[in-house]
């Protein structure tokens, strides 16, 4: 029961691989915690279906081993849903892979002269996990499918529990001030003007399920990039839990990437019932019923440049703290060949340069953010790559892009910049008249509003998007991935 | 030779901050242009400041007082909504020499005490409205306020970081700031000073840090209608106008300096400026404050604000200047009218402010890192506040008897403001310091006020250093001088600054005293100099 172990301790108000029986201190602080919590779940969590019956996806152990699968799938209320702490297994003989005090042991402890360093990048972390379940609460009432409202309290309850996730190591390694911390996590609130969360994009609205796709790709992958360097720290309890929250991570990424696989499909699919090969004609695309793909386009600038924004100022200082000090390693710093110190190298960064763009290179160590930011922009566009396989096949003629890094930025080097998605410098004059060629106006989100109409007959789906070719454990096409409570 | 520090602007010039007017309200908002930094090499992220932004917040608190006596209260605020300001920006300090990171922390401070000098003697408050985080020197602006209102958004701090951070001190004020006057208790202001991202909410206000919470949805209108609070018990005028505030603007030659009531000219040679007032030729005409409301031209006014803006230009740009020779041209009679003028109005709203930045230039003299001689010649006319350059020299000589010319012998004259008007940082007047403890003789000297004294009564009456007579004149002082620049600058600044000011301390003399003894030393360790330094934290383990 307290030893460490890959299988959980469900039979406590908090199930956990870390030995909470054993630790009364802990144990009690997150205890203590537990009420806020699910206060704030019942005030702020999916509004409308706390009493529905969801089939969910549970962790029971870290890893998978043979036949015994990390996770279990259940009928589950949400408000019962089973948050716990789980951090990946322990190595003892992990080392500190970069920084000054690369080759030392892992600490196990929080070392003295990084505590501020570590519960800051803690918190900021913890800070984005409750936020986008605010974010998300009242998108259940128009979900397009049960199958989509269903991976929405998914996605939804994990975050919470990566919120625990952070939470667990608040209470544990940072005494007071962590417990303090801990408190405050749920005080904030996405978008409220008294209390905001604290990065920009995670104050923004997820008014529409395109939106929430976007986000689940996007916004979700910057929070994938930070969970992967995070899981290179030489704190080694913050790298076993990042670990732990990079395995239900890869779901979002999954129910964003489909997601908007499975809007372009139909939208792509109608058109060609319709005989239709204009793709730009977007008053006859939307006509059919579903989302034209330019307004597609103008989404995803939107999302794309809002979350790039979260990666911080391309040179940074703090960031170059943090490697330095061994505490936030770069995107799978372990694949990386060199002397992990990067004392001497150098990083490019685009710049203007006589009406074009040049490469300007920099210390390595002040430009990580530029780098995990590029990581970020090639795992992104594997995924766009997809979206127009599925647009190549159907015989239409379009592409989606990202647009360039420059485009639309308030965080950075190109703050005070104006570029079109194209990366071409224009006036602020013209870049607000051109601003609606680019980014979604007024007409276009009412127009995205307006096909927001529940569907939730099982099997069914709402008419701008597609079924799934593949669906969460194996389960039939017309199975009730959602048991409405009556109301 | 690197190009002038021009310290010299505009709210119309501004870069960094936003002036408004609302009366009885005033707002200044920081909004720092990243990259409008004073020297090239750095970007004032964060609403971080450099001396570039302390000159426009200098210029503003001036421009407060006497262009706009409707204004009551002055709210400091910042347009970033996650950082109020971050304070000293680190890559400046890390670029720049020991002496210019000196002179920015004095300057600061200077501008800082100003801030409070105009709550408690102007009847205009600051308020300051942290939303976002006040850090370092973003803190100790605040502190420097009247009150601190913070916004309780769970986000929203002070902190002073600099020792975990840096490996400095919060050494511009901020450690003395929380002790003498907001009287935080030591043992959590050393709390505070390992805490790197600081105090927020609640606690803030428990310990004291700050005087109260703001919700951040109404907190610009919470924090004015507070600051109309403040503003509600001022004794500043509502509806008189102000003084034009015009651009001083000296005709600068390569070895001279010349203001309308000052000249300076230097002798690089022996590393000094000799400064020549140049006092009225006629006495003043009617009031004082009707002179001061009708235009811009009232002498003691001018002299103050050239006077202010020659030291400044003189510890920027003039480093290899070591001393300052003080003398004086005018007409004695008409400069004591002026004297005895500024006692009888002291009390008007615009008068109280001419003698307020007086007090003000002169302790700027008094922090200033170079030996002041004053010499007092025939022709001079050193009475009344304007003895005060006499009383403020490290020395002063005067000229025993008749000029070579035959004009009349100089003579120097105390007045009522001598005794009380012009503290030095120490709180005492120029004249309790030098007969420290002393009170019969200050009695006896007070009684003088009024009457000339020639060179025998003022040295019997221990004004003066020495006095000379014209076959011993030229040559002593020549020697003095020709002495003075054979020695150690820094021994002479240590030592000058060891004697200028006896007796009590006060909070103003702790920031100064400290921020010489310790902030000032811990800038020349490993840490803030060298190739690996900039202020990283490598420190040299050995306490000392």
């Amino acid at each position: 029961m307290t030893t460490l172990d890959s299988t959980v301790d469900y039979d406590v108000l908090i199930p956990n691989n870390v030995a909470l029986a054993s630790d009364a201190r802990v144990r009690r602080g997150l205890e203590r915690w537990h009420p806020g919590y699910i206060d704030w779940w019942m005030d702020m969590g999916p509004d409308g279906f706390q009493t529905s019956d969801v089939y969910l996806r549970t962790a029971v152990r870290v890893e998978s081993k043979g036949a015994d699968k990390w996770a279990v799938f259940d009928y589950v209320k949400m408000p019962d849903y089973r948050w716990g702490i789980l951090l990946a297994p322990e190595d003892p003989d992990r080392k500190i892979p970069f920084g000054r005090h690369r080759g030392e042991p892992a600490w196990q402890e929080v070392p003295g002269e990084y505590r501020a360093m570590l519960r800051r990048l803690i918190v900021i972390q913890g800070d984005t996990e409750p936020a986008s379940v605010e974010q998300q609460r009242f998108l259940g009432k128009t979900a397009p499918s049960l199958y989509d409202m269903r991976n929405l309290f998914q996605v939804n309850v994990e975050e919470g529990r990566h919120l625990w996730a952070m939470v667990y190591l608040l209470q544990k390694y940072f005494g007071r001030d962590g417990r303090e911390e801990a408190g405050e996590l749920l005080r904030r609130r996405s978008g409220s003007e008294d209390a905001p969360r604290m990065l920009g994009a995670f104050n923004e609205e997820t008014p529409d399920w395109l939106s929430f796709f976007l986000f689940t790709f996007f916004t979700d992958r910057d929070g994938r990039m930070q969970l992967e360097s995070l899981a290179q720290s030489g704190f080694d309890p913050l790298s076993r839990t990042c670990r732990f929250m990079l395995t239900e991570e890869a779901f979002h990424m999954f129910v964003g990437e489909t997601g908007v696989t499975r809007i372009v499909q139909r939208t792509c699919e109608a058109m060609t019932a319709a005989g239709m090969d204009d793709p730009t004609d977007v008053e006859a695309v939307r006509a059919l019923g579903v989302i034209d793909l330019p307004t597609i386009q103008k989404k995803v600038n939107l999302h794309y440049s809002l979350t790039l924004d979260l990666f911080g100022s391309e040179l940074s200082t703090n960031s170059a703290n943090f490697f330095n000090a061994g505490l936030k390693g770069r995107f799978r710093e372990h694949r990386l060949e060199d002397d992990h110190r990067l004392h001497e190298a150098t990083y490019g960064i685009p710049e203007p340069s006589n009406g074009g763009w040049s490469v300007a290179l920099h210390p390595a160590l002040n430009a990580l953010n530029a780098r995990l930011r590029d990581d970020f922009t090639d795992d992104c566009n594997l995924g766009v790559g997809r979206w127009n396989k599925t647009i190549r096949e159907s015989g239409v003629d379009f592409e989606i892009t990202l647009p360039h890094v420059a485009f639309h930025r308030q965080i950075g080097v190109y703050r005070d910049l104006h570029a079109t998605p194209e990366g071409d410098l224009v006036s602020e004059d013209d870049w607000n008249r051109r601003r609606h060629e680019w980014l979604p106006d007024d007409a276009d989100r009412a127009f995205i509003e307006s096909l927001m109409k529940p569907e939730f007959r099982p099997g069914h789906y709402a008419s701008w998007i597609a079924e799934p070719r593949i669906r969460i454990n194996h389960k039939p096409g017309d199975f009730e991935w959602v048991k409405l409570a009556e109301a | 030779m690197s190009s002038p520090i021009d310290f010299r602007t505009h709210p119309d010039r501004y870069r960094h901050w936003r002036l408004k007017i609302e009366p009885p309200l005033a707002f200044l908002t920081l909004e720092v242009d990243e990259q409008a930094g004073l020297q090239p090499g750095y970007q004032l992220k964060q609403n971080s400041y450099d001396l570039g932004v302390d000159f426009e917040l200098y210029d503003a608190t001036q421009r407060l007082r006497f262009e706009h006596p409707q204004v009551h209260a002055v709210v400091l605020r910042s347009d970033r909504e996650r950082i109020f300001c971050a304070g000293a920006n680190i890559g400046m300090l890390g670029a720049s020499s020991h002496q210019l990171k000196v002179n920015f922390c004095k300057f600061t401070n200077e501008t800082r005490l100003a801030i409070e000098d105009a709550c408690r003697h102007s009847g205009q408050r600051y308020l300051c409205a942290v939303r976002g985080t006040a850090a370092g020197g973003g803190y100790e602006l605040a502190l420097a306020c009247d009150r601190i209102l913070l916004a309780d958004d769970g986000s929203s701090a002070v902190s002073l970081p600099e020792v975990p951070l840096l490996g400095v001190l919060p050494g511009t004020g901020g450690l003395t700031r929380l002790l003498d006057k907001r009287r935080v208790r030591r043992d959590r202001v050393d709390l505070l000073c390992t805490l790197e991202e600081g105090i927020k909410g609640r606690r803030a206000v428990e310990w004291n840090l700050v005087d109260e919470l703001l919700p951040r949805s109404s907190f610009d209108e919470d924090a004015a209608a507070r600051a109309l609070e403040l503003a509600a018990g001022s004794d500043r005028p509502a509806d008189a106008g102000g003084v034009v505030w015009p651009q001083i603007a000296p005709e600068l030659e390569s070895d001279s300096l010349a203001y309308s009531t000052l000249r300076i000219d230097f002798d690089r040679e022996l590393g000094a400026a000799r400064l020549t007032v140049l006092g009225p030729t006629e006495p003043p005409a009617g009031r004082a404050s009707e002179a001061l409301a009708r235009d811009d031209v009232f002498w003691p006014l001018i002299l103050a604000r050239e006077l202010d803006d020659a030291l400044l230009h003189l510890r920027l740009n003039e480093t290899r200047i070591g001393q300052l020779v003080i003398q004086s041209r005018g007409n004695f009679e008409a400069v004591a009218a002026f004297d005895a003028l500024l006692h009888r109005e002291r009390r008007h709203w615009l008068v109280r402010e001419v003698l307020l930045f007086w007090k003000r230039v002169l302790k700027r003299l008094d922090l200033t890192a170079r030996s002041v001689f004053t010499l007092i010649e025939p022709g001079s006319c050193f009475a009344g506040f304007l003895f005060e350059l006499a009383l403020a020299a490290d020395r002063s000589y005067m000229f025993e008897g008749e000029a070579e010319d035959g004009g009349p012998a100089p003579q120097v004259a105390l007045g009522e403001l001598n005794f009380g008007a012009f503290p030095t940082p120490n709180g005492l007047s120029r004249i309790e310091t030098r007969f420290l403890g002393r009170k019969e003789e200050i009695e006896q000297l007070r009684s003088l006020a009024g009457s000339p004294l020639e060179a025998e009564e003022a040295d019997a009456a221990g004004l003066v250093t020495e006095i000379l007579d014209d076959l011993d004149w030229e040559d002593e002082v020549r020697i003095a001088l020709e002495e003075r620049a054979s020695f150690s600058p820094d021994a002479l600044t240590a030592l000058e600054a060891n004697l200028r000011f006896p007796g009590p301390e006060t909070m103003e003399s702790r920031i100064f005293g400290r921020l010489s003894a310790w902030q000032n030393w811990i800038f020349q360790r490993p840490n803030a100099v060298g190739e690996e330094g900039a202020l990283r934290p490598r420190f040299d383990r050995e306490r000392i």
